[in-house]
């Protein structure tokens, strides 16, 4: 795959997107927002609940085409979706899950996959005996046993305890830094994605618009906490500023 | 014990059915044995495997036919709404106009032929199949069907992994209400218009008042449908639901 050219990268210009209301008339969610992902960045897009972060997601992986902008999706297009939901088919087992979003997933890459993910002892298992924690691993390997060049996540961590998120972040650290992958995750919590990404942007209330573009410079491997918590206020201060 | 209990209640059906025939005269209700031994005598001949086989092959014809064409309709009607909007008038036709309008029409139209009969058992069910996959198809996950879209399955690999498995319990109650509906549809279709099976034998059996024979190829028949329950559509359910997960 060639990062040259930077034709892996996401670019996406959204004028304005409304609803219609049951009751009529119409609710915007988003105003003008512009993003721009190099290839291989991780971006976090943060905002408060509700902002319409998972309506921008959606219409970036193309489930709603009802708006006015556009999206330039990475070269080939192909995407890795983790839901805010795993969206696993109960009736299949873990290992089919994966390999019916996947089929050219070769034997050895899956295998690697379920490894780092801890999935290795669960892989006949059904999603219905899995706990949320594992099924989201499951999504997870999902998602990335297509290989995407764009990888996009909706508060993958939601609803784990603390020390789970923390662990089920790592792993997702670990498979991004073994194969780069242009990323974009959603989160509604600063702390959780501001150890992962190389950029963040904040978005405002509905409707939604970026209120920061902010790159991060030092690497994820040398940030220290002191450098979390200066991204941290920058972010507060920028959020407190709109 | 169930099968303790199970095996007193056949008991007693056989025993109210010999008082019965002590009541009514041999002629009118038949003993248990004489039927057995009628089922033995055409079973000898040969002619109760064929009519059966005949028989049962146009169940499976119908049957199959119906099912496909009903899972079809169903989906796209569940699915789409202009779909349903034009076929909901059809299908409220259908359903009730009574199966023996259909027969009859169905062999004035076409003649007395194998298509005319099979096209009116078929019309007959699958009003049904349609409306009952239609409910499984307005409960699909529209969660699933976008996971499938963003990892673009294709089209055959979402209906066999992602629509089917959800449609199943319906296939199911359909395939259930389906079958008994359709024999019991493709004997009439026989006795009014085709020269073999069960209800061709039937039909003759009444013009003759043989209340034995009668007896015969029904209990036949229904112990034929029974084995198919068991040997085939509960294993099926039973593999089509594995991953739920049960009770430990």
């Amino acid at each position: 795959m060639s990062r040259a050219g930077d034709q892996d990268r996401l670019e996406v210009h959204i004028k304005r997107k409304s609803y219609r209301k049951a009751s009529g008339g119409e609710l915007q969610v988003l105003g003008d927002v512009a993003l721009r992902i190099g290839s291989g960045e991780i971006a976090a897009l943060i905002g408060p609940s509700g902002c319409g972060k998972t309506t921008l997601l959606r219409i970036i992986v193309g489930l709603d085409t009802d708006f006015d902008g556009t999206v330039h999706l990475p070269a080939h297009g192909r995407l890795g979706v983790v839901f805010q939901e795993p969206r696993l088919l109960p009736w299949r087992t873990v290992e089919d899950n994966v390999r019916l979003a996947a089929p050219q997933a070769g034997a050895a890459a899956l295998d690697a996959l379920f490894g780092t993910l801890g999935l290795a002892a669960h892989r006949r298992h059904y999603p219905g005996e899995l706990s949320l924690g594992q099924a989201r691993r499951v999504a997870l390997a999902r998602a990335f046993a297509v290989e995407p060049e764009l990888l996009v996540l909706d508060e993958p961590f939601v609803s784990l305890d603390a020390e789970l998120a923390i662990r089920l972040r790592g792993e997702l650290a670990e498979l991004v830094a073994r194969r780069p992958v242009t990323t974009l995750m959603v989160s509604h919590d600063v702390d959780e994605v501001i150890g992962l990404a190389d950029r963040v942007f904040l978005l405002s209330g509905s409707p939604a618009r970026v209120l920061a573009d902010m790159p991060i410079q030092n690497p994820r491997s040398a940030r220290s906490a002191a450098d979390v918590a200066a991204i941290r206020n920058a972010l507060s201060r920028k959020a407190a500023g709109s | 014990m169930n099968l303790v209990l199970r095996l007193a209640s056949i008991a007693l059906m056989l025993a109210v059915w010999l008082a019965g025939s002590h009541l009514a005269g041999p002629r009118l209700l038949p003993s248990p044995q004489a039927v057995g031994l009628a089922i033995v005598a055409e079973a000898r001949s040969g002619a109760l495997a064929f009519n059966l086989g005949v028989t049962l092959a146009r169940v499976a014809a119908a049957f199959s036919i119906a099912m496909v064409l009903g899972t079809a309709c169903g989906l796209a009607m569940g699915r789409r709404r202009l779909v349903d909007r034009i076929g909901d008038p059809w299908l409220v036709l259908l359903l009730n106009l009574p199966a023996l309008v259909i027969i009859v029409l169905a062999y004035i139209w076409a003649g007395l032929t194998e298509t005319a009969a099979l096209a009116a058992v078929v019309l007959n069910k699958l009003p049904l199949a349609t409306v009952t996959v239609r409910e499984g198809a307005r409960a699909l996950d529209r969660g699933l069907d976008e996971m499938a879209q963003v990892f673009r399955m294709g089209r055959w690999k979402r209906f066999r992994h992602v629509v089917l498995p959800q449609l199943t319990p319906y296939l199911a109650a359909a395939s259930r209400s389906g079958l008994s509906l359709v024999w019991k549809i493709v004997l009439i279709v026989e006795l009014l218009g085709r020269p073999n099976g069960v209800g061709f034998e039937i039909g003759t059996a009444f013009q003759l008042f043989d209340v034995t024979k009668i007896l015969a190829y029904a209990l036949a028949f229904v112990a034929v449908m029974l084995a198919i329950e068991a040997v085939v559509v509960q294993p099926f359910e039973r593999y089509v639901s594995r991953w739920r997960p049960r009770p430990a």
